[in-house]
């Protein structure tokens, strides 16, 4: 009698199975490794600066949470932390929202230049940030977007909304064309239809484009950098250009740079069943 | 079949308007840029192309253009084949496939500056683990030799974006039918041939967007050499993001960072198109197939 | 070509919880074409599985031909598999396709272009050897993806998957033609997976139909068809289905609508013991008489063609009965009933017990 199991996904051959728990342990050390970075500034917000450079320890000898305190108690750091917020939410709505029509336009309808005017739209994704910040910096003072979460966001909109169309085209075209044909027949208008059929359909698309959205926003230093000096200056900014008279505090850095994470971690958590198929749909 | 309908370009409107905000505009203040000597806001002189000129024969762009080119290069070859073998170890179901993902997503989703500054401190021989570890084996210095500067920023490129490949792969993985695996099981496939002739051809979408986008993003990697080396030792790690950075904002020569900008955009502009038109001939041949 | 023999075979996909597929015992002669029939989750493919061996059962045994495979992995049994949708090689050639599984066994050259001019002439694949399968129609895909199958000498069986499932409907009959005509020249074992009944039983000489990971019945069509051993066969088998009518039996006698209508017989002859029973009906097998028959009320006639559907409500269930043309019957119309006496069932539990004698024939 055997009683091996088999999951019900994938069947691989019994040769493969044998090798499985190999794999698998392996895949687990790999991102053992992958994090130790990350463990690293973990383990330096919760020790003193001078700890940190008077030499290696890897358990740290004495604790602290002043880092923690600082952050959450000065408002140049949780500030600076909620500017960040506020720009990445506010980018994230913006580009989901100007992104959808396209998006189903693309997917459904051919129109004069569409194809180009796709590509193009793609290339924008790779435009390097750094050509950009010299006319950014000056639009935004002439338009008096400068130093406002609001001109970060839009700033931002530039990787974004391609990226936003890209993938939500993906979702798009996932669904049968014969949805919309009937909400026509049934006597749907456009933007009803949009509003009341559509959107709830593609849910876990949306979700995971204003993923992504959140995620490059975030962790964009350079524009934001650019565009902002003290009223909206990002948490990323805070952190390259505080240093005290003692040089740089490197617990409250690493603090700062933990926080920074939670959030993302949060988005993922959200999205992990999606986020796979988010990449993958992407039509290019 | 798709419907033919102009009228879908007021769907597309506010797109355009958000991208010629975001980047044509920008695009077109750069190019006025680019054909004058700005001396001060009132103080400028149309020089035509001159700047063109002087900025094709510039050995420091033209040395920066190098090292980013073969750094892309180098990105390529480490991360596409480390993402495809790790995304096929990857637990496939339950909540080890949730907690594997969750945890290969993290470097994506942390603050490029805080990658910098972690690596920064964690790489030093005195004070950090990795190059205290390191250097009891070799000699590995990052602020000081340009080899180590070069090798660091690599090891940091790859330690943040072979995610991104990992889940790309793990996506077309997971897309694969499992009727693939158990036909190659049948046919008496090995492991090799599994890959080779299952997987490799259904993975050519995914792997054909991940190299576009590794090698775009690392093209223009600005932030980590900016934190961690500051483009040093030397000019080991100065790439074309950093090059242009200094010239605009560091010297403000505008007029010369604007033509820097524009031949810069219009290659990247160039090798995309090339990457998309390559991708959708080969989708098309593929349809066309299947019909 | 080998007889296929299962014996105590079961698998659960959870380590014992639950079971998808229930210990059962069955054998198959060989050269037979058997259908394994019944809705989606019923434990077939799983069955298909653990006789091609990619599963290994949790319980049990698998015989071919008197020889115990259920450890040998998929390749060693030998078996040829095809899948619901045409399972190729993209970037080779139909002619690379039909030599992967010869390759990889390590066979000749020579003998593998041998087998391949074979296949292809059997298949009437030729013409497209030098073809990339995806240029092909889908039903000749799936030509290719069995051919691979059958490239290999002494297959002991080919086994399909519901085959048809992603065929173009024009090319779907056109196919299983194909597939009958290869088994009558082949003579291969063949189990073909499918949740179609015409499918199943056009196609095979032996139906085993599964419903919630056990084997209800299992026989030919036509028994199948003219004595259901169990309710979920009459229901699923047949079109419409077969009519069930709540009754009950008091002293051998059947009790419907408080009307006595007959006497409640065990196969043996025999009378049943009393208590509620479930008389099964055929639609075929009821008749209408003008003189005597259980009184009914037609609520609706649909005529189909070829012969026409009366609906009438019976003790409290929705009938049909299926009637030839030349019966004079409208929609609101009173008849009289009859059954068929030989094809009247009595159920218990969902299983056959007896036969229903009736008295108004």
């Amino acid at each position: 009698m055997t009683s091996t199991t088999t999951t019900k996904g994938v069947l691989s051959p019994r040769k493969k199975k044998a090798s499985l728990p190999w794999s698998g342990l392996m895949f687990w050390i790999i991102i053992a490794i992958w994090m130790i970075p990350v463990a690293w500034l973990v383990l330096m917000s919760i020790r003193p600066s001078a700890d940190i450079l008077a030499g290696l320890e890897i358990i740290p000898s004495r604790i602290t949470f002043d880092g923690y305190i600082t952050f959450l108690s000065k408002d140049i750091w949780y500030g600076a932390y909620l500017n960040s917020l506020t720009y990445s939410t506010l980018n994230t709505v913006m580009s989901v929202t100007v992104a959808l029509p396209a998006a189903y336009a693309f997917s459904r309808f051919s129109f004069a230049g569409d194809k180009h005017l796709f590509f193009w739209l793609l290339t924008n994704r790779m435009a390097p940030a750094a050509v950009f910040l010299l006319p950014f910096f000056n639009m935004y003072k002439a338009v008096g977007l400068f130093d406002t979460n609001l001109g970060v966001a839009i700033a931002h909109m530039l990787f974004n909304v391609p990226l936003a169309v890209w993938i939500l085209e993906g979702f798009i075209s996932g669904i049968p064309r014969e949805v919309d044909e009937t909400a026509a027949i049934d006597g749907y208008s456009l933007p009803r239809f949009f509003i009341k059929i559509f959107l709830p359909m593609i849910r876990s698309g949306i979700g995971v484009t204003a993923f992504f959205c959140f995620m490059f926003s975030w962790v964009e230093l350079l524009i934001a950098r650019t565009i902002t000096s003290t009223e909206a200056k990002p948490i990323s900014a805070a952190m390259t250009r505080t240093v005290t008279s003692g040089g740089l505090d490197w617990t409250l850095l690493s603090t700062a740079g933990v926080m920074t994470i939670l959030p993302g971690i949060l988005a993922i958590w959200f999205v992990r069943k999606y986020i796979a198929k988010g990449f993958a749909l992407g039509r290019v | 079949m798709k419907t033919r309908n102009n009228k879908a370009w007021f769907l597309v409107l506010p797109v355009i308007l958000t991208v010629s905000f975001t980047a044509i505009l920008p695009l077109m203040t750069v190019a006025n840029y680019a054909v004058q000597d700005i001396f001060s806001p009132t103080d400028r002189l149309f020089i035509g192309m001159d700047w063109f000129y002087n900025i094709t024969n510039d050995p420091l762009i033209f040395n920066a253009f190098k090292r980013s080119f073969s750094f892309s290069i180098q990105v390529l070859l480490i991360q596409i084949p480390l993402g495809i073998a790790i995304a096929r170890i990857m637990p496939k179901s339950g909540w080890k496939a949730s907690a594997a993902l969750v945890m290969v997503a993290i470097p994506l989703i942390i603050p490029w500056n805080v990658i910098g500054t972690t690596w920064q401190i964690f790489a030093r021989p005195d004070i950090g683990l990795g190059g205290y570890l390191i250097n009891k084996f070799i000699d590995f210095n990052y602020t000081s030799d340009p080899l180590d500067g070069w090798i660091l920023i690599l090891l940091v490129d790859v330690w943040h974006w072979t995610p991104l490949v990992i889940l790309l792969v793990y996506a077309g993985l997971r897309s694969i039918p499992p009727a693939y695996y158990q036909a190659a099981a049948i046919d008496g496939a090995s492991q090799v041939a599994v890959f080779r002739f299952v997987e490799l051809p259904k993975l050519k979408r995914v792997l054909m967007i991940a190299i576009l986008l590794r090698f775009m993003d690392s093209f223009m990697i600005y932030t980590e050499p900016f934190v961690i080396t500051g483009g040093g030792p030397g000019e080991a790690t100065t790439f074309l993001s950093i090059l242009l950075s200094n010239i605009a904002v560091g010297q403000f020569d505008i007029g010369r960072a604007g033509a820097f900008s524009l031949i810069y955009f219009l290659f990247i502009q160039i090798l995309s198109f090339l990457f998309f038109t390559v991708l959708t001939l080969q989708e098309r041949a593929e349809v066309t197939k299947a019909k | 070509m080998a007889e296929i023999r299962l014996e105590n075979l079961g698998h659960s996909y959870d380590g014992g919880t639950t079971y998808a597929l229930n210990p059962l015992n069955l054998t198959w002669k060989d050269g037979n074409a058997i259908a394994l029939l019944g809705p989606s989750g019923c434990g077939k493919t799983t069955l298909l599985n653990i006789i091609s061996g990619l599963i290994t059962p949790s319980s049990g045994r698998v015989y071919f031909d008197g020889v115990d495979v259920t450890e040998s992995d998929t390749a060693r049994r030998n078996v040829a598999q095809v899948f619901q949708f045409p399972v190729l090689y993209d970037t080779m050639t139909v002619s690379q396709n039909l030599a992967f599984p010869l390759k990889n066994r390590g066979i000749s050259k020579d003998e593998i272009s041998k087998r391949i001019a074979e296949v292809a002439e059997l298949l009437d694949l030729t013409k497209y050897l030098d073809e990339r399968p995806l240029r092909l129609r889908s039903d000749l895909q799936q030509l290719v993806s069995l051919g691979r199958g059958l490239v290999r000498k002494d297959v002991p069986a080919i086994l399909f998957d519901e085959p048809l499932t992603v065929i173009d409907q024009n090319f779907k009959w056109t196919l299983r033609g194909r597939l009958k005509e290869l088994h009558r020249v082949t003579k291969h074992t063949l189990v073909y997976v499918t949740h179609d009944q015409t499918e199943a039983l056009t196609f095979a000489d032996e139906v085993v139909v599964l419903n919630e990971g056990s084997v209800v019945q299992s026989g030919s069509s036509a028994d199948l068809f003219l004595q259901p051993e169990h309710e979920f066969v009459g229901f699923f088998i047949g079109s419409p289905g077969m009519n069930f009518l709540n009754a009950s039996i008091t002293n051998g006698l059947v009790v419907l609508n408080n009307q006595e209508i007959g006497s409640a017989k065990s196969f043996g002859g025999q009378n049943l013991d009393s208590g509620s029973v479930r008389i099964g009906v055929r639609p075929e097998f009821l008749t209408i008489s003008n003189s005597n028959g259980l009184p009914v009320q037609i609520d609706r006639v649909e005529n189909r063609g070829g012969y026409q559907l009366a609906h009438f409500e019976l003790a409290g269930s929705k009938t049909i009965a299926k009637l030839s043309n030349e019966t004079k019957v409208a929609s609101g119309q009173s008849a009289n009933l009859v059954f068929d006496q030989e094809r009247t069932y009595l159920f218990r539990e969902s299983q056959l017990c007896g036969r229903l004698v009736s008295k108004v024939s």
